[in-house]
């Protein structure tokens, strides 16, 4: 079955885009251009992925995560903005969306995204896996780390660079000879770490969004 | 980061130079005091009634003349901070503090000169008359005021609307200038050869990279100098020459020496590789981690692939300009492929220390 979706995004040229490009692939059950039609449109026909512009009046994609997120904490976004540029990418995934991708991305692979993220799993562009491993290098003085959430594994800095390399899920499970199932298990530990975590570069990041005041 | 230090790069010089009006002033003072004391010494005799309000006067002339004389504009709003991190809003909240600062010192020094007439006109007993008349003055000045104080208060509040009001039709037409000549022009030729989409997608990839830029209010990369932004310059270069998208991404970045210029070198070499065999596959993939210690880069397609061993002795391109210039700077390079798989070049330069 295709998952449904709802379309949120203030460029009535590119909900159109969207909806015609993926026509086959999933369901669009609504569309919203603003905040404020957003909200409702979302908890009205509660779509297995919500399709997110970071960049809207009134809040943003942000200020929809987390209205939505009061009365549906279950809902599933994932994020598409024109932007790359970090803060942005990084306070919509704090804030809650389960991927990010650029708007440059081709349908095919959107589809996929969007099938990715009905079924729990976390999407991330090569560039978000950039951003990433940037925000988790360098080292921290040893007494505020939490091992848990403020580092990533061997393994899961493996799976980054392979996604900033440009490999699909499928071909990092055959380089690394690890199943697809483990690799997608890799992607989101990272993004629970990248939600959770304390790291300054995060911090600092949701502060200038006023994630965290 | 960028947000803090100017401001408090900021305060520093004013706070100085209030610290030295005053220094200043009190010199004075004291210098007019050791002078008049010297005199009285040589038997020249000034009485306290002159010595002390000449100190005081002495004191408050200082300060205003090291206020308003001379320099024209006081305390000229500092402009060692970029432009563009600086918001316009911002520059004029510090224009307006140091002007209300420019004030209050104004201000202290008139009553200083006044304090000291009058602490004359006082010791010399020609005050004993005119409480009535001072009096009189006082409340007169005070019911002005306080008729004025509305109009003053409107003016104030006028300038200020006009200033925030000039400062954004000046950002506007700053940011409708660069429009008209990026944006605009670029679209003005897209329409041209509408026909050519190739073409459109190159003009349609530099102007977006050029806004790019813009927004983040970095230099274009031609004029960054760093491993990074070579990075992004050969990229864009291959993509211009060769039409094909070409995504990259760096984490961490490293200094432009000669070897990192060769590897940006290399880099370029099989970005223009993968143009040329695979472009038609999809975009190129580059992905860059840097570190002061160890520089590596990986370029990727999607092409079609070939086998290592099937390509003859005199193709130069990839064994010359990619294997041997790495190899001459004490890095390595790798080309990992198959048939049908794509091809992957890794090249690494490592600090030469234990690598």
């Amino acid at each position: 079955m295709n998952p449904s979706v709802v379309i949120v995004d203030d460029h009535e040229l590119f909900r159109a885009g969207v909806r015609s490009e993926l026509a086959e692939h999933v369901d669009v059950v609504g569309d919203a251009a603003g905040v404020d039609t957003a909200v409702p449109a979302i908890l009205g026909a509660e779509p297995d992925v919500v399709l997110l512009d970071v960049h809207m009046p009134g809040g943003g994609g942000v200020e929809v995560i987390r209205q939505v997120a009061k009365v549906r904490p279950e809902q599933r976004f994932l994020a598409l903005s024109v932007s790359d540029a970090p803060d942005d990418v990084i306070a919509v995934i704090r804030a809650g969306a389960r991927g990010y991708v650029t708007k440059s991305i081709s349908s095919a692979e959107l589809a996929d995204a969007v099938r990715r993220v009905a079924d729990g799993d976390a999407v991330f562009s090569p560039r978000l896996a950039g951003f990433v491993l940037d925000a988790f290098a360098g080292s921290l003085p040893a007494t505020q780390v939490d091992p848990e959430l403020d580092q990533l594994t061997a393994r899961e800095r493996e799976v980054l660079q392979h996604i900033a390399r440009g490999y699909m899920y499928k071909e990092i499970a055959l380089r690394l000879g690890i199943s697809a199932k483990t690799v997608e298990a890799h992607v989101s530990a990272v993004l629970r770490k990248l939600q959770l975590s304390n790291r300054h570069e995060l911090s600092r990041w949701a502060v200038q969004r006023r994630l965290v005041d | 980061m960028a947000t803090a230090a100017p401001s408090a790069e900021r305060t520093p010089p004013q706070r100085r130079r209030w610290r030295g009006s005053r220094r200043i002033a009190v010199g004075v003072a004291l210098l007019v005091l050791a002078f008049l004391l010297a005199l009285r010494q040589l038997g020249l005799l000034f009485p306290d009634a002159i010595v002390w309000p000449t100190m005081l006067a002495a004191a408050g002339v200082a300060l205003i003349w090291r206020q308003w004389g001379g320099r024209g504009r006081p305390a000229p709003p500092p402009t060692a901070v970029p432009p563009a991190t600086v918001a316009p809003a911002d520059v004029a909240g510090q224009e307006q503090r140091a002007a209300i600062r420019n004030l209050y010192r104004g201000g202290f020094g008139v009553a200083l000169i006044v304090g000291a007439g009058l602490l004359f006109l006082y010791a010399n007993g020609a005050l004993s008359g005119l409480g009535d008349v001072a009096l009189t003055a006082l409340v007169a000045i005070a019911a002005l005021g306080l008729i004025l104080a509305p109009f003053w208060w409107r003016l104030a509040n006028t300038l200020a609307a006009e200033r925030a009001e000039r400062i954004r039709s000046q950002e506007r037409a700053e940011v409708a200038a660069h429009l008209h000549d990026s944006v605009l022009q670029t679209l003005a030729l897209v329409q041209q050869r509408a026909s050519d989409p190739k073409t459109v997608a190159t003009l349609a990839r530099r102007q977006e990279r050029e806004l790019r830029d813009w927004l983040r209010g970095r230099p274009p990369t031609a004029e960054r100098e760093s491993f990074a932004a070579a990075l992004d310059a050969a990229a864009e270069a291959v993509e211009e020459a060769h039409g094909v998208r070409i995504d990259v991404v760096a984490v961490g970045d490293h200094a432009l020496d000669e070897r990192a210029e060769a590897l940006v070198a290399a880099t370029r070499e099989a970005l223009t590789n993968a143009a040329k065999f695979a472009g038609e596959a999809g975009p190129v993939s580059v992905y860059a981690e840097a570190s002061p210690q160890r520089v590596q880069v990986f370029v990727r397609d999607r092409g079609p692939g070939f086998r290592l061993a099937g390509v003859p002795a005199d193709r130069r391109g990839v064994r010359e300009s990619i294997v041997g210039r790495m190899a001459r700077h004490g890095g390595s390079a790798t080309v990992h492929t198959a048939p049908g798989q794509g091809t992957e070049v890794e090249l690494v330069l490592g600090d030469g220390r234990g690598e």
